[in-house]
């Protein structure tokens, strides 16, 4: 329960000289009403403030941060929720670029034995510049299918499946490379992706696994892996035959939940804790642990593929949301990182997941340790 | 000791009776007959070298656990004076009362047929024959109008029929003697106390390991966990159903488990098997019966809704859908106290040769039904293994959980062992509860039925059925629900009405079952 602000505060303690009190509260301030705000209004010794207060603790969505970042002054023990240019990251035609150049460097540097670790991610070009590439490689593959994605946008809007050219003919006229510009393009920025035709199937079912990596700096990268997660599950049955089918093959909770199969209570989730015992009793232990720790891999990777690009501000920490798909022979494969997955949820075990996870990051954070250091040093 | 020996004499004679139309047989003659070709085979001595040849060629196993399979459905000898009916059940008033129990089962199925004007069976026209085969892998997706249908029965009904039981040769005299059952089940049977539960479940005790509790991550692996690994690898390899059976007592070990319940209950998937299997599947796809319906909407209404189990959907409509068309559960009728209803070609009531059993398999199901074989899609996903398992686990123990006998696997014993073990030794929380109107019976009842599938969490309930296998037993769910009261009782002591008891135990997926049934067997003050 929040405490009631029953102190006086002038501003960050710029004014040294005039303020004595020892701070006890930590104001924090967001616009997400979700399990977020449950578990920051339950944390003790933290305040909400809203509109133009001041504050110390900031989780905000990305937009805010694109418009502001730049021009809000932050004392040294103030902390938001994003990195400024997360997006080298969590958007994926950038993603792919940094992973590309990534490889290309251990290769050049440790050989290609350790470059080939680097290869969970399926072949991707981004559309429409790298177009005639893209051509090249599908003629390679006749048959085979692929999944187009648009760039910037999540929850599984847009994404379509197809095997023939002729479904992509509007990415091919304008070949020019779009750059993140704010203004309208024509066309808008999509990625070609060689779809994973053997996922691993439960229930007969599709499914991918969501996975939370927290990430305090780059610059050392300090990152943490949040041990529970989950499985989304499409509805319905897995098949290749119709690929118009976006409740067969998006497994987002978002298109799940449109589906005229799906039943709220359902969730169509699974704990991690229970994926990793079905694979046990089916595959063995053993397995399971190579198994998690080729995402282990992919998780350093990644990450290390944008530690010299991504700005490491101090202030800054990020929670990551990753979505892996597994195959058949159980291969781990990256289909992206989200930037600001979703905190809503969707049933009480969810609920619980989502709590515990938001307590741990703020744990991690640790607002309340910068926050003595400064009440020491206001008393003398 | 002429007994003894003419006991044992009686048993073979009806063990290879009854193997002798069995598979094996056929195969172990074919065997007999190939092995004559062998050099290490001679005349002088045919009789030693084949019985040489069975034992290193791995088949005497196959037998042994054949027999040993055998044995553990139904304890024999049968004396041959005994009547098939006592077969089914001893005791006359248990036979009645399940016999006016499948009545009214068999009239509310009738008259929801009427109502409907649906047939009970119906020959499926082409092109929904076909129309089904390429949805066979998807029913779940098939969205018939169930609206109508109602379960032909819900587990509270059944408790209700197992209340009113009573021995009319059993005299209690004053209705609050010493004597006086305080609880729901009035029927005296012999139950087991905890004394001789310990020495029943001697494996669980605290001094022998167990999965489920000295495997959590605190305990180092090397004091029991990769011992027992190795060891049940070994049976693995040895394929002996008996060690099986005595090795899961103390767990199975997550990966080893599926091949352990199918050795356990001899099932190996042969060519035939799996024939069988998809000759059920024709059937389903030519004929439509009205239980299908009752299946469908079962499927819906529990497994559908499970976190966890949803996700099996489709294998549960193609492993229950087959059950009821197997006319080969027939023969578990024998020591079922339960018998398949009979129906009649439509127009010849009554006339002995129209007879029909319906369905094919004689079990009717019933709400929750479909919770018997949602945990077992854990383990196997090759749907005729799933079919058999399932059909395997059912013909030995799931029957037993609703039909009314006085077997001490029955549900009436282990109703009465529950309330039993609470009366005993949680006395004042049984009086409590049973003060302000909540017998405890009426919140553990459903949990025992369903053998706890859908109240704990997967691999909680994995880890019981390990122990029911292993000990050939359903009491370990009495056990295990009297546990679960004794591990609450802070909190039933202070509820005031029966919704709040069932709030307190609303909810049973976090607990862990070993320690549950340790602590209450071997670790209470009694």
């Amino acid at each position: 329960m929040s405490r009631l602000k029953n102190q006086n505060y002038k501003g960050y303690g710029l004014s040294k000289g005039k303020e004595r009190e020892q701070r006890a509260s930590i104001r924090f301030k967001t616009t997400l009403m979700n399990t977020l705000m449950d578990v920051l209004r339950r944390r003790p010794g933290w305040v909400e403030v809203k509109d133009e207060g001041e504050w110390d603790f900031y989780w905000c969505d990305v937009s805010w941060l694109r418009e502001n970042f730049d021009h809000t002054y932050m004392d040294e023990h103030v902390r938001i929720s994003h990195f400024r240019n997360h997006y080298e990251l969590t958007r994926k035609n950038y993603m792919v670029k940094n992973l590309k150049r990534f490889r290309k460097q251990l290769e050049r540097e440790a050989g290609k034995l350790e470059a080939a670790k680097c290869d969970f991610f399926p072949k991707t070009f981004e559309m429409p510049c790298e177009y005639h590439l893209f051509v090249e490689e599908f003629r390679k593959n006749p048959g085979i299918t692929w999944i187009m994605k648009p760039v910037a946008r999540s929850q599984g809007k847009g994404i379509f499946l197809f095997r023939k050219l002729k479904d992509i003919m509007d990415w091919r006229k304008d070949s020019r490379c779009s750059d993140d510009q704010k203004e309208e393009i024509p066309v808008e920025n999509y990625v070609a992706q060689r779809y994973i035709e053997n996922p691993y199937l439960i229930g007969g079912r599709k499914f991918d696994l969501r996975v939370y990596v927290l990430v305090m700096s780059y610059i050392p990268l300090r990152a943490w892996l949040y041990r529970d997660g989950f499985a989304r599950f499409s509805n319905t049955r897995f098949t290749l035959s119709s690929i118009d089918d976006q409740y067969v093959h998006l497994t987002n909770v978002a298109v799940q939940k449109t589906s005229p199969d799906y039943h709220p209570k359902k969730g169509c989730k699974w704990m991690l804790q229970r994926f990793r015992q079905y694979l046990a009793s089916k595959h063995g232990p053993e397995a399971v642990e190579s198994l998690f720790s080729d995402m282990d891999n992919i998780f350093i990777k990644s990450l290390q593929s944008v530690q010299k690009v991504i700005i490491s501000d101090k202030h800054c920490f990020e929670l990551y949301g990753y979505d892996i798909l597994i195959d058949q022979d159980l291969k781990p494969w990256l289909l992206e990182v989200n930037a600001s997955p979703s905190l809503t949820a969707s049933s009480q075990e969810d609920y619980e997941l989502k709590t515990c996870l938001l307590e741990d990051t703020l744990h991690i954070v640790d607002m309340e340790a910068s926050n003595s250091l400064r009440a020491d040093s206001y008393c003398s | 000791m002429w007994q003894e020996e003419s006991d044992l004499s009686l048993s073979i004679a009806q063990i290879v009776q009854k193997l002798k139309g069995s598979n094996l047989y056929a195969q172990l003659e074919r065997q007999a007959w190939a092995s004559l070709q062998r050099t290490d085979i001679k005349l002088e001595s045919l009789k030693e070298d084949i019985k040489r040849f069975f034992k290193t060629s791995g088949w005497e196993k196959k037998l042994q656990n054949a027999v040993y399979s055998e044995l553990s459905v139904f304890p024999l000898p049968i004396n041959p004076a005994v009547p098939p009916e006592h077969l089914k059940e001893p005791l006359v008033y248990m036979r009645k009362a399940q016999g006016s129990w499948e009545k009214r089962i068999l009239k509310s199925l009738n008259s929801m047929c009427t109502e409907l004007s649906i047939p009970l069976a119906r020959k499926r026209p082409i092109g929904e024959q076909k129309e089904l085969l390429n949805k066979w892998n998807e029913m779940g997706t098939d969205e018939p109008d169930l609206s109508h249908f109602r379960p032909v029965y819900a587990p509270k009904d059944f408790l209700e029929v197992l209340i009113n039981l009573r021995n009319p040769n059993y005299e209690n005299g004053d209705s609050l003697g010493f004597r006086t059952h305080l609880g729901l089940i009035q029927v005296p049977l012999k139950v087991k106390d905890i004394p001789e539960l310990k020495e029943l479940f001697v494996e669980l005790g605290l001094t022998t390991g167990q999965l489920g509790i000295d495997d959590s991550t605190q305990v180092p692996p090397e004091l029991f966990e990769n011992e027992h690994v190795r060891i049940g690898q070994k049976v693995l390899v040895e394929q002996d159903s008996a060690a099986a059976q005595q090795y899961v007592r103390q767990g199975s070990p997550t990966a080893l488990r599926a091949e352990l319940w199918a050795l356990i209950l001899n099932i190996s998937s042969q060519p035939e098997d799996i024939l069988y299997y998809e000759q059920l599947k024709t059937n389903v796809i030519q004929h439509d019966l009205l239980v299908d319906s009752l299946i469908y909407k079962d499927v819906k209404l529990t497994a559908s809704n499970d976190d966890y189990y949803f996700v099996f959907e489709d294998y549960l409509y193609q492993v229950l859908l087959c059950f009821s068309r197997d006319t080969s559960v027939l023969s578990h009728f024998a020591y079922n106290s339960a018998s398949p209803p009979r129906s009649y070609i439509r127009g010849k009531l009554g006339i002995e040769e129209y007879a029909v059993f319906y369905p094919p398999n004689g079990v009717i199901p019933f709400h929750g039904f479909s919770m018997y074989v949602a945990p077992l899609c854990f383990l196997y996903n090759e749907p005729s293994k799933l079919y058999q398992i399932f059909r395997e686990m059912y013909v030995r123990f799931f029957f037993r959980l609703h039909s009314i006998s006085s077997h001490p696997s029955g549900i009436v014993s282990l109703c009465l062992l529950f309330e039993t073990l609470l009366q005993t030794y949680l006395p004042q929380l049984f009086y409590h509860l049973r003060e302000i109107g909540a017998q405890p019976l009426r919140i553990s009842f459903k949990w025992m039925v369903r053998a706890f599938s859908g109240y704990l969490a997967t691999d909680q309930l994995l880890l019981l059925w390990d122990r029911i296998l292993g000990y050939n037993s359903l009491e370990i769910l009495a056990v295990l629900a009297a546990a679960v009261f004794a591990f609450r009782a802070v909190n039933l002591m202070e509820v005031t009405s029966l919704a709040a008891a069932e709030a307190v135990l609303a909810d049973l997926s976090t607990l862990k079952v070993m320690p549950l049934l340790q602590i209450f067997l071997f670790a209470t003050v009694t």
